[in-house]
């Protein structure tokens, strides 16, 4: 069985963030990236999955990232994960959420797949889009926020996270999932891992080679243009109550949170 | 020449820093108020491979080179000293004989478990009355009837009696030849009858690591646990302790880094006149002296531990990292608590245990004027 989980490089969630006024992206060179840390969940429950299927089951991590992107990969391949593939074309810079589901889907049909993990979603676009457009993309069936995954039989049962409880959905193979955080705890690498990545295949795809029309990916590709941007203002102070009287204090407190429909 | 470090070197210290900004650093502070040695956190460093980061994998290592050891011992050191000397006493100090000096059947049945993180070693070589004097060693080991009896003491011994500890090799006069003492490494393990570990010292610093007085009383060990050569023993430790110097430098530079952090941060938020006190040139001054002292001193070990790879004469540069970085740290501790004021003074804040925990850097492993009579040595003076 063939699962392959798709990955993003992010930049740093702690680092500051800014905006290039003249192409619109975010400024990415002076910014630290790691590994989407949705993403690690998919790996880990790759991974999982790998172990209680047993067999010649592989796991292989894809992303589409510039070809510093190896360092996220090689993270992956430092949990465990069996082989890699990178899509690395100058082209592909600017792809909205339709372009980078075209190009995710050319390469998931390049390579083969059984089963796709992916996160929820990155912490930087936060779009949630991207594991549905791919699944549409392929016609497979597309299950998302899985926070269990049992497989059987070519057929996989998730819980799907609902704010009051889950509902329990269901697919035959092959099919995408997109889990949530908290459905396992991501491993670290190993030191063992780490010093057998480099024995591990990283292939980078071409364009040519997932067969990705350049009319459909980049700038070109893309469905949606960023026109403007702006920053969100300082928040304003917020509002101090002074009193003597701690049971007068808890009284208005309790009123500004009910005028703010807090409580 | 070349500064970049490897995507090896670079994914060894990536892990490490994530392993210790996730399970070491928001634990410090308890563990070092409560002296609590952190044996489950350890163990899960063994599991990562952590503990056998240097030695081949055909001995349960995971086949990393030094200057990724160096680089690992950084960034625990960072977030714990007591975690890093934990690590680096068991790598340079347990281990590495074993890996150096021991025949294959040794390598298999001590270094294995070790190298794989499944128990800790230690080293034991200083004693009540040799101290830097390490010549002047009172412990015996005998041989009689085949096996090795042990009589002495050993103090501040590292790692000696955790719950996953198997044993301690020790220093011990094993006869007289030419005059002086006859020094051979002798291994004991744990459960050797007359062998005891006294409850853990009380410590300024370093607290949640484990450090004991060990007493050997008619302890009888085969004779095949002699490590190395009958009478080699005071050679085959001087080799040891040029090894263990590059680990005892990574470690002072991890905390100097963890001092620098933590000044530059506070000084950052910390208002006072109207600003932030890091727009203080007084403050910028120590802030900026930290940072290039951190730079140097990391540079050092590095330098060191790259020699140590290239098969090349270490023991000077060790030594100069090992002194300097270690004089580094007292020296940005001292500064990161003056820069956190009251603050700084109070068990809250970080800084007061680093402040704690920087003085032995300047002690363990060689104090700093055995370190310069090392290096006066070794400039032929």
């Amino acid at each position: 069985m063939k699962i392959v989980v798709t990955v993003k490089q992010v930049p740093d969630t702690n680092a500051e963030k800014a905006l290039d006024p003249k192409t619109k992206r975010l400024n990415r060179s002076s910014i630290e990236n790691v590994l989407n840390p949705f993403d690690e969940y998919a790996i880990e429950e790759g991974l999982r999955l790998r172990e209680s299927v047993g067999g010649d089951t592989t796991v292989t991590i894809l992303t589409m990232a510039p070809a510093s992107g190896t360092e996220v990969v090689r993270k992956a391949l430092g949990m465990g994960a069996d082989s890699a593939a990178l899509i690395s074309d100058e082209s592909v810079g600017g792809s909205d959420t339709m372009a980078t589901s075209y190009l995710l889907a050319q390469a998931l049909r390049h390579i083969g797949f059984d089963l796709v993990l992916s996160g929820t979603q990155s912490t930087d676009a936060i779009n949630s889009v991207v594991p549905a457009a791919v699944a549409e993309r392929l016609g497979i069936p597309c299950l998302t926020f899985a926070k269990k995954v049992t497989l059987s039989d070519g057929r996989i049962e998730i819980q799907r996270e609902t704010e009051s409880g889950f509902w329990r959905v269901a697919a035959r193979l092959p099919a995408m999932v997109s889990v949530t955080k908290g459905i396992n705890e991501p491993r670290y690498p190993t030191l063992k891992g780490i010093m057998g990545a480099k024995k591990k295949e990283i292939k980078t795809l071409s364009l040519a080679e997932i067969g990705a029309e350049p009319a459909r990916i980049g700038d070109a590709g893309s469905k949606t243009q960023v026109d403007s941007f702006a920053t969100v203002g300082a928040r304003a102070k917020g509002t101090v109550i002074t009193v003597s009287d701690p049971k007068e204090g808890a009284r208005q407190v309790l009123d500004f949170l009910i005028a703010k429909k807090a409580i | 020449m070349d500064f970049d470090l490897t995507t090896e070197q670079q994914d060894v210290a990536n892990l490490c820093r994530e392993f210790a900004e996730g399970e070491i650093a928001p634990h410090a502070q308890e563990w070092d108020a409560k002296a609590e040695f952190p044996l489950a956190t350890v163990r899960k460093m063994g599991e990562l491979g952590l503990l056998g980061l240097p030695f081949p994998e055909k001995y349960g290592g995971a086949g990393a080179d030094t200057v990724s050891y160096a680089l690992a011992v950084m960034e625990i050191g960072r977030a714990d000293a007591s975690v890093g000397i934990t690590m680096a006493a068991h790598v340079s100090l347990g281990s590495q004989p074993f890996f150096s000096f021991g025949s294959e059947e040794q390598k298999q049945k001590f270094l294995v478990p070790l190298a794989r993180g499944e128990r800790l070693w230690a080293f034991g070589l200083t004693e009540p009355q040799a101290g830097s004097d390490a010549g002047a060693t009172k412990t015996t080991a005998q041989l009689r009837d085949g096996r090795w009896v042990v009589n002495g003491t050993k103090c501040f011994i590292t790692n000696a009696g955790t719950q996953m500890t198997g044993g301690v090799t020790i220093t011990a006069v094993t006869g007289a030849g030419n005059g002086r003492a006859e020094i051979s490494n002798v291994i004991v393990s744990q459960d050797t009858p007359g062998y005891t570990q006294a409850p853990p010292y009380k410590k300024m610093g370093w607290r949640a690591s484990d450090t004991r007085e060990l007493h050997f009383d008619n302890a009888e060990v085969p004779a095949e646990n002699l490590l190395g050569e009958r009478g080699r023993g005071f050679k085959q430790f001087l080799d040891i302790l040029d090894g263990g110097r590059i680990s005892v430098g990574a470690l002072s530079v991890g905390l100097a880094q963890a001092c620098y952090d933590a000044a530059s941060k506070y000084a950052r938020e910390r208002f006072q006149f109207g600003q932030a006190i890091a727009k203080f040139q007084a403050v910028q001054f120590q802030l900026v002296d930290m940072a290039v002292e951190v730079e140097l001193a990391r540079n050092a070990v590095l330098k060191a531990a790259w020699l140590k790879d290239q098969g090349r004469d270490f023991a000077t540069a060790a030594a100069m990292a090992k002194l300097f970085s270690g004089e580094v740290s007292r020296r940005c501790a001292n500064a990161a608590v003056q820069i956190h004021g009251g603050y700084g003074f109070m068990d809250e804040y970080a800084v007061s245990r680093y402040w704690r925990d920087c003085k032995i850097n300047e002690i363990g492993e060689g104090t700093n004027e055995v370190q310069r009579m090392v290096i006066a040595r070794q400039l032929g003076l």
